[in-house]
C-alpha cells in the first residue's frame, strides 16, 4: 500500500457495453458504456439491485466474459481470457469438494506452474493468515460456511494478486458469521498484511459497502451504468451506529429508490411497464404481509426502508423489488427511501380473504398489462383457453428467457390467488375454468 | 491414489511396518502372480486350446474362474479409456457432439451378442492362429456390453459441471488438461463409478455367454467358466453346472469385497454435496490399506506420479476449448459442410447395407424376421408386467422395513450381477424331462437375471419413501387399494421406472441365449427375433445376422423412445420426492 503515493491505475475500463441473446433474436444490452479505473491501494465496491449488470462487469475483468465492444485493459493490457495477477473469490464459494482444504488452496499455485516445497510453504502461510489453522486436511463439506469462504479467501490470496474481486463474498452466510469475516479481512487490509494491491467488491448490500469501500459506484439497472460514485471518507474500523455513517447510508437508500422510480408504471408506455414488464416472482402471501406490517404500528402506513429492511431481516434489494410490486399494484409508492401505503392499500389491510382477492384481480387487470391481456385472450377465444407459449414468445420480445419464465411464473401465481384463470402446468394452458 | 492423503508429519514413522502391512503385502503380490499367469496363457498359439481342452474337473474350476476375471477386468481397463476419451470429445466439441451422442445412444441398443458374429471373425483374422485373437474378440464383447452406459454418464456429468467450479478453475488458470484431471474426471466419480459397477453386473453375463462361440465352421472355446459350462450342457453333466454356479458365487463375492466395495467407500469424497452425509459407505479392505504404513509410504511415488501428469502442461487444440464465455459465432459454413458430410455418409452407408442385404435376401426376409421381433417384444412386454407384478409389492414391503431391506438390499443387488445363463441348464433340463413347451417355458429365462433390477430398484424407493407421507397417510386412514395407489406407488415410481428400463434392455439381449437352448443332443427352440439371430449366427449365415440386429436395434429404440423415456420423463418431472 506504500504505492499509494503515486496513484497508477491497475485496471482500466472504458465505455464497456455487454449485451446478451434474447429469445426473439435482438440483443439484451446489459452493461451499457461504464467507465471504471482502479488505482493501487483502494478498495472499490459495485453496488446495484439484482440484474444491474454488476457481476457480468467483474466476470469482464475477471476474463470470463469477454466485451461485445469498449476495451477493458488489466495493467496496461487488455483482457483476453484470465489476467494474470487477478484472483477471484466466488459467492457460492466454489471449491473443489473432492481436495482437502491445503490442496484447494495449492490449486492455484499448481497451475502456475511453482514447484511442490515453495507451494507449501506459500500456501501454509495463506492459511494461517486467513485463520484457517488446524484445518489443513479437512475436506470443504465438514467446513462451516464461514470457514468454507475463508478457504475461498486463502485460494485467492496465496496466489499474490495485484487485484481481488470478490462477487458477492458475504451473502451466502449468515449475519453474524458475515460480520466476523468482513472485519477480519479489513483489519488485515489495515495493517497491510494482505498480500494485494487493491479490491473490487461486488454488493447488494449497501451497509456492506459502506463499512469496506474507499469508493462506491452506484448501478442502475436496465441496461446497467454507472449511475453515481460516491467516495467513502470514515477512517476504518467503520462504526454502523456512527451519525455520518447512517446518513450515507440513507442516502444511498434514497439515491436507490430514486432511480427504481422511472421503472414505475405509468399507463403510456414507458420502456419496460407495457406487457414487456418484467416482474420478479414474489408471493401474494409476502405482499399482503407487507401491507399488514405497513399498515399496522409503528409504521401506520409510512416506513423508512433501511428501518423496514432492517426489522424484516431483509436485504436492501429484496425489500426494493417487494416495495416495487407494491407500488407497480398502486397498493403503495416508493419516494427518497421511504414505502408509503396508498389508500387502496389501506383499504386491503382491513379486507377479509376474499373481498382481499377481489381488489387485488381490480388491481392487476387495471395496471399490469399483461394480466389484462391474457384476460381478454381468454374472455375472446370460443374455447376460453390459450397456452402458455402465446404469451411467452410476446415477453420475449421484450426480455430474454430467464426473465420471461420468472414473469410467467409470477402472473400464474398471482393469477391464481386472484382467481382471474386456471393455468395448467402440465398442458401450460391458461384457461376460465376453475375446478368444481 | 486412492490411499494419498496429506499428512507431512507422519512420513518418518510412516516406513516403520505394521501388521496391516503384512497382510495388504500379502494381497497385493497373490494379484500380481496371478495376473502374470493369467496374462501367459493368453499367448499361447490357439493349437494349445486343443492340446489342453476344457475340461469338466472342477479342480481346474479356479483357474478358469480366474481367466474369466481377467477377461473381465481388462474390458473395464478399456471401458474407462474409451469413455474418458469419447465423452471428452463429445462434451467439449460441438461438431462432435452432433455425431456422437446419437451414435451412442443406438449402440447402447444394440443387442451384444449379435456383434460376436462379427468380432470374432475380425480378431481371429488380425492375429491368426494365436489364443490371444480369440481373447481380444472377447474382451471387445465385454467392452460392448460395458462402455455405453458408462459413456453416457461421464458425458452428462461433464455437460452438468457447476458453474463456479468451472469460472473458479478459468480464474486461477487452470489448463484444458489440468482442467480435466480436477475438474471434470473428480465430478463426473460418483456416477461413473455406480455405471461401471451396473456395467460389471452386466459384463458377467456376456463373459459367460462368449467363452464358447460358434460362428459357422469356426469354433472357439477359450478356458473359462463359461466355456466349462457349455462344455458340461454337451456332456449333460449337471454336477458340473452347479460347481461353476458355485465358483461364479464366489468370484463375484470375492470381487465385490475386495474390489468394489473399496472404491466405492474411496470414491465417497468425490460426492458433490455441501454436507457431510450421515452413513458413509465403509470397506474393510479399504480400512485395511489405510491402516498400513510401509505400503502407504510405498503408494506415495505413484500418488506424485499421478499429480505430474495431472499437471502435465498439455496444449489442447484450439477447436477443442470450450467457447471462454467468449460467444464465438460458430461459423454457419463449416457447419453446414460438417452437417453435409454426416448426411452424406450416413446415406451412403445405408445404401451399402441395402446393397448388401438385397443380394440375398428379399422383403419377405424383412417382414418374417420384423415378425419374430414382434414375438420377442410381446414377452418382453409379458415378462416386465409379470416381474413387476411379483416384485413391486415384496419390494415395498421389504423397503418399508429398513432392517430388513439392509439385509435383502446386497442379495438383490448380488443376484443382479450373477450371469443368469450359467442357470440356464438347470431349467432346460426341467423343460426336457417334463416335455414343456419350448415357446412358453423358454421365456422366463430372458428375465431370470434381469428381474432383480426391479427388485432392488423398488426396495431403494420403497427405504427413501419419506415417513412423514407415511405417517400422513396412516392418519388420514389411507388403507388398501388407495394407498397403494395413491401414495406408495407415486412414491416408487421413478425409482421402479430406472429399474424397469434396465430389466427390459437386459432381457432384449437375453433373448439372444434364452430362446435357444440345448442340453446334449436335445436342442430346444422358441420362436423369436433371438432365436432367429442365434440360428443365422451358428449357420454364419451374416445378412441374416446384420437383418436381425438391424430389426432388434429398430425395435429396441422404439420401445425406449415411446415407453421408457416419456415414463421416465414423468416420473422426474412429477413423482420425485425432494
Amino acid at each position: 500500500m506504500l504505492d499509494q503515493i503515486k496513484p497508477s491505475s491497475l485496471l482500466d475500463i472504458r465505455s464497456v457495453c455487454r449485451s446478451f441473446p434474447k429469445g426473439s433474436g435482438e440483443d439484451l444490452l446489459v452493461l451499457d458504456k461504464v467507465d471504471l479505473t482502479i488505482h493501487s491501494g483502494e478498495i472499490v465496491g459495485l453496488l446495484g439491485r439484482s440484474g444491474s449488470g454488476k457481476s457480468t462487469l467483474l466476470r469482464i475483468i475477471a476474463g470470463l466474459v469477454a466485451p461485445s465492444s469498449g476495451e477493458a485493459k488489466c495493467r496496461g493490457e487488455a483482457i483476453a481470457g484470465p489476467p494474470n495477477g487477478v484472483a477471484m473469490v466466488f459467492q457460492s464459494f466454489a471449491l473443489f469438494p473432492w481436495l482437502t482444504v491445503l490442496q484447494n488452496v495449492e490449486l492455484g499455485l499448481e497451475a502456475l506452474g511453482i514447484e511442490a516445497a515453495e507451494r507449501r510453504t506459500r500456501a501454509l502461510a495463506a492459511i494461517d493468515l486467513i485463520g484457517l489453522d488446524g484445518f489443513e486436511s479437512a475436506y470443504p463439506k465438514e467446513l462451516s460456511g464461514g470457514m468454507r469462504q475463508r478457504v475461498g479467501f486463502a485460494r485467492a490470496l496465496v496466489v499474490h494478486p495485484d487485484l481481488l474481486l470478490m462477487d458477492e463474498p458475504f451473502s451466502a452466510l449468515d449475519v453474524l458469521t458475515a460480520e466476523t469475516l468482513r472485519t477480519d479481512l479489513i483489519d488485515l487490509w489495515i495493517e497491510g498484511r494482505l498480500p494485494i494491491k487493491s479490491v473490487l467488491i461486488v454488493t447488494h448490500n449497501i451497509e456492506e459497502a459502506v463499512l469496506l469501500c474507499d469508493r462506491i459506484l452506484v448501478f442502475s439497472s436496465n441496461p446497467g451504468r454507472v449511475a453515481a460514485e460516491i467516495k467513502v471518507e470514515l477512517p476504518h474500523p467503520r462504526n454502523r451506529l456512527d451519525p455520518t455513517f447512517r446518513q450515507l447510508v440513507d442516502s444511498i437508500y434514497a439515491r436507490m429508490t430514486q432511480r427504481a422510480e422511472p421503472r414505475s408504471p405509468s399507463i403510456e408506455g414507458i420502456h419496460g411497464t407495457g406487457v414487456g414488464m418484467v416482474l420478479n416472482h414474489i408471493s401474494s402471501n409476502v405482499l399482503s404481509g407487507l401491507i399488514e406490517t405497513l399498515a399496522g404500528a409503528p409504521y401506520n402506513g409510512h416506513a423508512d426502508l433501511p428501518v423496514l429492511a432492517n426489522s424484516l431481516q431483509l436485504e436492501a434489494d429484496e425489500i426494493f423489488h417487494f416495495g416495487e410490486a407494491l407500488q407497480l399494484l398502486r397498493f403503495a409508492q416508493l419516494s427518497e427511501g421511504d414505502l408509503v401505503l396508498s389508500d387502496a392499500g389501506k383499504r386491503f389491510a382491513d379486507l377479509e380473504t376474499d373481498a382481499r382477492k377481489r381488489l387485488f384481480a381490480e388491481h392487476l387487470i387495471n395496471y399490469v398489462p399483461i394480466m389484462g391481456l391474457i384476460r381478454r385472450v381468454l374472455d375472446e377465444r370460443p374455447s376460453h383457453t390459450a397456452p402458455a407459449a402465446r404469451f411467452r414468445n410476446e415477453l420475449e420480445d421484450y426480455m430474454s428467457e430467464d426473465y420471461a419464465d420468472e414473469t410467467l411464473k409470477t402472473i400464474v401465481s398471482w393469477g391464481r390467488y386472484a382467481e382471474l384463470f386456471a393455468y395448467d402446468e402440465q398442458s401450460e394452458l391458461f384457461s376460465l375454468e376453475n375446478p368444481h | 491414489m486412492a490411499l494419498q492423503d496429506i499428512r507431512p508429519a507422519a512420513v518418518a514413522q510412516a516406513l516403520r511396518p505394521n501388521i496391516w502391512d503384512m497382510v495388504a503385502l500379502i494381497l497385493v503380490t497373490g494379484a500380481m502372480v496371478l495376473i502374470v499367469y493369467g496374462g501367459e496363457q493368453t499367448t499361447a498359439p490357439l493349437s494349445a486350446l486343443d492340446v489342453a481342452p476344457v475340461s469338466l474337473d472342477p479342480a481346474n474350476l479356479p483357474l478358469y474362474a480366474l481367466r474369466t476375471t481377467m477377461r473381465m477386468l481388462l474390458a473395464i481397463v478399456c471401458s474407462i479409456i474409451f469413455t474418458f476419451i469419447y465423452a471428452a470429445l463429445a462434451a467439449k466439441s460441438r461438431r462432435a457432439e452432433m455425431v456422437l451422442i446419437p451414435l451412442l445412444d443406438i449402440l447402447q441398443s444394440v443387442p451384444i451378442l449379435g456383434f460376436l458374429t462379427f468380432t470374432v471373425v475380425f480378431f481371429m483374422n488380425l492375429f491368426p492362429g494365436r489364443v490371444f485373437g480369440a481373447e481380444l474378440a472377447c474382451v471387445f464383447a465385454i467392452f460392448t456390453s460395458q462402455a455405453w452406459n458408462m459413456t453416457f454418464s461421464m458425458y452428462q456429468s461433464m455437460r452438468n459441471v457447476p458453474k463456479d467450479l468451472e469460472e473458479a478453475s478459468q480464474s486461477f488458470h487452470l489448463s484444458g488438461w489440468q482442467r480435466f484431471w480436477r475438474l471434470d474426471v473428480p465430478f463426473a466419480m460418483p456416477g461413473l463409478i455406480w455405471n461401471t459397477m451396473m456395467s460389471m453386473s452386466g459384463g458377467w453375463f456376456f463373459v459367460v455367454a462368449s467363452e464358447a462361440i460358434t460362428v459357422g465352421n469356426t469354433t472357439v472355446t477359450l478356458p473359462g467358466i463359461g466355456s466349462y459350462v457349455a462344455l458340461g450342457i454337451e456332456k449333460q453333466n449337471l454336477p458340473a453346472i452347479g460347481y461353476a454356479i458355485l465358483t461364479m458365487l464366489l468370484v463375484i463375492i470375492a470381487y465385490d469385497q475386495l474390489l468394489f466395495r473399496p472404491v466405492v467407500a474411496w470414491a465417497d469424497k468425490f460426492r458433490f454435496e455441501q454436507t457431510a452425509s450421515a452413513s458413509a459407505p465403509t470397506s474393510w479392505m479399504l480400512d485395511l490399506f489405510r491402516r498400513t504404513r510401509a505400503l502407504r509410504a510405498l503408494s506415495l511415488p505413484f500418488a506424485a506420479l499421478n499429480k505430474i501428469i495431472s499437471n502435465l502442461h498439455i496444449a489442447v487444440p484450439a477447436s477443442l476449448k470450450m467457447a471462454s464465455g467468449k460467444h464465438r459465432q460458430p461459423s454457419r459454413i463449416i457447419d453446414a459442410l460438417w452437417l453435409g458430410i454426416i448426411v452424406a455418409s450416413t446415406g451412403y452407408a445405408a445404401w451399402r447395407i441395402y446393397q448388401y442385404l438385397s443380394a440375398t435376401l428379399s422383403l419377405s426376409d424383412v417382414l418374417s424376421a420384423f415378425g419374430y421381433g414382434l414375438i420377442t417384444l410381446a414377452r418382453v412386454v409379458v415378462l416386465i408386467a409379470l416381474a413387476t407384478l411379483i416384485w413391486v409389492p415384496i419390494g415395498v414391503w421389504i423397503g418399508l422395513r429398513p432392517k430388513l431391506a439392509e439385509r435383502v438390499q446386497p442379495l438383490a443387488q448380488f443376484l443382479a450381477a450373477f450371469p443368469a445363463n450359467l442357470a440356464f441348464p438347470v431349467f432346460v433340463v426341467g423343460i426336457v424331462r417334463y416335455g414343456l413347451n419350448a415357446n412358453v417355458w423358454l421365456s422366463p429365462l430372458m428375465i431370470l437375471g434381469t428381474q432383480w433390477y426391479i427388485l432392488f430398484n423398488v426396495i431403494a424407493g420403497a427405504s427413501a419413501f419419506p415417513s412423514d407421507l407415511r405417517e400422513a397417510a396412516s392418519s388420514l386412514h389411507l388403507k388398501g387399494w388407495r394407498w397403494w395407489v395413491k401414495v406408495v406407488l407415486p412414491g416408487i415410481f421413478p425409482y421402479y421406472i430406472t429399474g424397469a428400463i434396465t430389466a427390459s434392455g437386459g432381457s432384449w439381449n437375453a433373448s439372444i441365449v434364452a430362446e435357444v437352448a440345448s442340453w446334449g443332443n436335445t436342442h430346444l427352440s422358441a420362436t423369436g427375433l433371438g432365436a432367429y439371430i442365434a440360428n443365422a449366427t451358428e449357420n454364419g449365415d451374416f445378412p441374416r445376422v446384420v437383418l436381425g440386429i438391424a430389426i432388434m436395434c429398430i425395435l429396441v429404440t422404439l420401445f425406449n423412445r415411446l415407453l421408457w423415456r416419456p415414463l421416465y420423463a414423468f416420473g422426474e418431472r412429477r413423482l420425485r420426492l425432494g
